[in-house]
């Protein structure tokens, strides 16, 4: 029934060890595949300061976390668009958000927005995560050095 | 009472755990006689093995009785919380008086100590399983493997009772209680962590059968034959349940999503990744004798991931890196067992895998090449999902916060998953051991043009990016092709398994359809409206008749009432709300989907918008305007058939293989029988 229509066969040793190289090689390259993607990544999450700083290109998508500034929320008369600012304690940063806007988003409560920045510095946010718990205490991000405002902020969020 | 029963019942089965580790180490450790004999006999030494003396006998019944007990405390659990007795820790923290019956019940794995007593729950009712039933391997290979499974049992025994103990009492008792987070009051909740659970931990059973085999030094055909089904089962339920989580996630959550790359469904993921290539290398094993050490490392890399799953779930871990380091104890107790499990299985397998003497060869161009192909990329898949979920922790330690999401690993995965796709339209065609490529030829080809064809067609009128495009010509290739094992063959005497294979590959044709179908062509709208207007998204016609307050046991809520017309069709009602629930205080959004043959309209209401500034609205003021986020999704509900067809895939594939192994069973029976008659 198994005719011998396989080429003349390659030792079983050296079988063996041919299969074992290709898929340490694919799983080699998964893993450089992986690297690249994850380095390519590695900017994903901005505080105010750091976009101000160091602005990733217009269009990419980005985090922005920070403090939602005291007052600054308004909506627009389309009722669903919100504006608002987000500030870590040195820079601020404008935002707009087409959407609805999670019940514990709130003035001075912590957030991540998810977006990217637009070419006149507004971020321009796809969806927002606020802290889905009651228990929540927003922390005062005042005078804190970015370091110390992205530990906050990532405490605080999620 | 009950609460001192049930801790009682789970005391004494981690007590037995350690009787069938200790017992089955001692039988382990007593002279080779019987499997010696036996391995002169040849295959099915068990049947005839002489009745052994010593501790071998004890670890069988240890295995069945600790699943009772570890049942009973279980149960014991679910009284609890049937009757809200308060009195108890946990019950005051999760559940609530004013609850509905039903979420109760399943408030009782909705927190961090009823669900991992509902995962060793499931671990112990395997080990049982196949202490009860499974008869096919030799003993000792079963008395490794039942030490085995009893071994990690008690590992994680000791973590519900010195760290997570579900039974703790509560003095004074709380009038009320705390109450369970709205978003787990729903359904989803009874059907998803149980069918997810069964299916993780059920590959316990995968990675004891490995140890088991590591031990004994038997890899072999009947092995693989002897692990499959029970791999089915788990792979079947971990299928199951990944698909319910993910229809639970998107009509939940209100966003709209299916999958979110979120690290607890990457969790859940990479044991499906693992167990997938595990079954298709175990039937190159069963079937051919090939890939044995292969196999091995699979079986013990499946429930790895389970347990990595679980450490990033219930550690904490993911919160924060910091959160982990405020309160360790837990998830360095989860750590601790980690490397135990997964570093020994692998110190093991470095060991052992050497003397497993390599199976048959074959050809490149052969159904063995081809599952090779599958298992290489879903161990790569396996591995950027890995990297992806592990690195933001990484660098978090480090004090950079990265998030990864679908940017990374849609593409990233892509590159292996969509190769993947193609071996698996034609694999299943090629012959074991090798092929050629001009007897295959036909239905290749035939194959190609269906995907070239539907890529151009799809390009050529829509225009869709490029990944969705991909999508959706594999799907149609994988769709065409998975039929293609049953050309020239009688439908009627097709055996069971092959009609698996054909409708889980097809189900993941069909799935495949669905996000892409969903990702190119959904359409949004978000728009503030008053009463009375229409709205218009995708084919649909969408009016806001009334909005008005409603009330729940545990909740007030406002309720649209959205009259939906589909190419001016006659008018169906959809409801979505906004729920707030007053114990604990949230507000969460229920959404309204509408299901129609080619895909859902999925409606969301948020809140009433602000209104609008004074002499912008002339003659319109005093109507409140709502907020409201429509989304037509066509095809999207074929991601969860497809789901569900591979799981009734790998349903038949195992009932298949059980039968099967049941008629030979008795046939078996019979010569034993008679022959005992003839020498009588």
């Amino acid at each position: 029934m198994n005719s011998p229509r396989s080429r003349p066969a390659l030792k079983p040793k050296h079988q063996r060890l041919v299969l074992v190289v290709l898929a340490v090689l694919a799983l080699f390259g998964a893993g450089l595949l992986a690297a690249w993607g994850l380095r390519s990544q590695a900017n994903y999450f901005y505080v105010p300061a750091d976009m101000v700083a160091d602005p990733p290109a217009p269009g990419q998508a980005v985090r922005l976390g920070g403090m939602v500034e005291t007052g600054s929320i308004a909506t627009l008369p389309d009722g669903i668009t919100i504006r608002f600012v987000v500030g870590d304690g040195q820079e601020r940063v404008p935002v707009t958000f087409a959407g609805i806007a999670p019940a514990l988003f709130v003035e001075g409560s912590g957030v991540v927005a998810e977006g990217a920045l637009l070419a006149n510095g507004t971020f321009a946010a796809t969806n927002l995560l606020a802290k889905h718990d009651e228990n929540y205490m927003p922390r005062e991000l005042e005078g804190m050095s970015t370091a110390q405002a992205r530990t906050t902020v990532a405490e605080t969020l999620e | 009472m009950i609460a001192e029963f049930g801790l009682a019942a789970l005391w004494l089965a981690a007590a037995l755990s350690a009787l069938q580790l200790l017992a089955g180490v001692l039988a382990l450790m007593r002279p080779e006689q019987a499997a010696v004999t036996a391995g002169r006999r040849g295959h099915a030494p068990s049947v005839a093995d002489p009745p052994e003396t010593g501790p071998g006998p004890l670890v069988r019944p240890a295995a069945v009785l600790q699943a009772a007990l570890c049942a009973t405390a279980f149960a014991a659990l679910l009284v609890l919380f049937a009757r809200t007795d308060l009195s108890v820790s946990l019950v005051a923290d999760n559940s609530h008086v004013a609850k509905p019956m039903l979420y109760k019940l399943t408030g009782t794995w909705g927190n961090h100590e009823g669900s991992m007593l509902l995962w060793v729950t499931v671990m112990a009712l395997a080990g049982g399983l196949i202490a009860a039933v499974e008869r096919r391997l030799p003993e000792r290979t079963m008395l490794a493997t039942l030490a085995a499974q009893a071994f990690v049992a008690l590992g994680f025994y000791a973590f519900l009772l010195f760290s997570s103990n579900p039974f703790t009492r509560l003095s004074p008792a709380p009038p009320q209680g705390m109450g369970l987070n709205p978003l787990l009051q729903d359904v989803g909740l009874a059907l998803h962590p149980p069918t997810l659970y069964a299916g993780y931990v059920g590959l316990s059973v995968a990675f004891s059968f490995a140890v088991g085999a590591l031990v004994t030094r038997q890899v072999t055909p009947e092995f693989a034959k002897v692990m499959r089904p029970w791999v089915l089962g788990a792979w079947v339920f971990l299928t199951l349940g990944i698909t319910a989580g993910s229809y639970w996630a998107y009509y939940e959550l209100g966003w709209g999503g299916w999958w979110f790359w979120d690290p607890v469904e990457n969790a859940s993921l990479m044991p499906w990744l693992a167990a997938t290539a595990l079954l298709h290398s175990a039937s190159v094993l069963a079937a051919r004798d090939a890939l044995r050490a292969w196999t091995i490392m699979l079986g013990v890399l499946a429930f790895s991931m389970s347990m990595l799953g679980t450490f990033l779930v219930r550690s904490g871990i993911l919160t924060s890196v910091h959160a982990f380091a405020v309160d360790p104890q837990r998830g360095t107790f989860i750590l601790a067992l980690l490397l135990i499990y997964i570093g020994g299985a692998l110190v093991l397998f470095a060991l052992r895998a050497g003397t497993v003497s390599e199976g048959e060869r074959f050809a490149p161009l052969s159904r063995e090449g081809a599952l090779v192909v599958n298992n290489v990329a879903l161990s790569a898949i396996l591995g950027i999902v890995l990297l992806g979920t592990l690195y933001p922790l990484l660098t978090e330690a480090f004090g950079v916060r990265v998030s990864v999401g679908p940017p990374y690993f849609n593409p990233v995965g892509a590159i292996f998953f969509l190769p993947m796709l193609v071996v698996l339209a034609v694999g299943p065609l090629l012959r074991w051991r090798g092929d050629s490529f001009k007897r295959v030829s036909r239905p290749v080809i035939m194959v190609a043009a269906v995907g070239l064809g539907v890529l151009l067609l799809v390009w050529l009128l829509t225009g869709i990016a490029l990944l969705p495009l991909l999508g959706m010509a594999l799907a149609a290739m994988v769709g065409v092709g998975s039929f293609l094992p049953l050309r020239g063959r009688s439908l009627l005497r097709l055996p069971l398994p092959v009609w698996g294979m054909v409708i889980a590959h097809f189900g993941v044709a069909v799935a495949l359809f669905g996000m892409a179908a969903d990702s190119a062509f959904q359409t949004e709208r978000l728009v503030a409206s008053r009463v009375g207007e229409t709205i218009r998204v995708g084919p649909f016609a969408v009016e806001l008749a009334a909005v008005s307050p409603t009330a729940g046991a545990n909740w007030t809520a406002i309720t649209a009432d959205l009259q939906v017309r589909y190419d001016g069709g006659a008018p169906r009602s959809m409801a979505p709300q906004s729920r707030s629930f007053w114990a604990p205080q949230q507000e969460v959004s229920e959404v309204a989907l509408l299901t129609r043959w080619n895909g859902q309209l999925y409606a969301v209401i948020g809140g009433e918008a602000p209104s609008e500034a004074a002499g912008e609205t002339m003659g319109q003021s005093g109507t409140s305007r709502w907020q409201l986020r429509l989304w037509w999704k066509p095809f999207v509900t074929f991601i969860w058939y497809g789901g569900l067809l591979i799981a009734l895939g790998g349903t038949l594939s195992l009932v298949g293989r059980v039968s099967e192994d049941l008629r030979r069973r008795t046939r078996r029976g019979l010569i034993a029988g008679r022959r005992a008659e003839a020498l009588a």
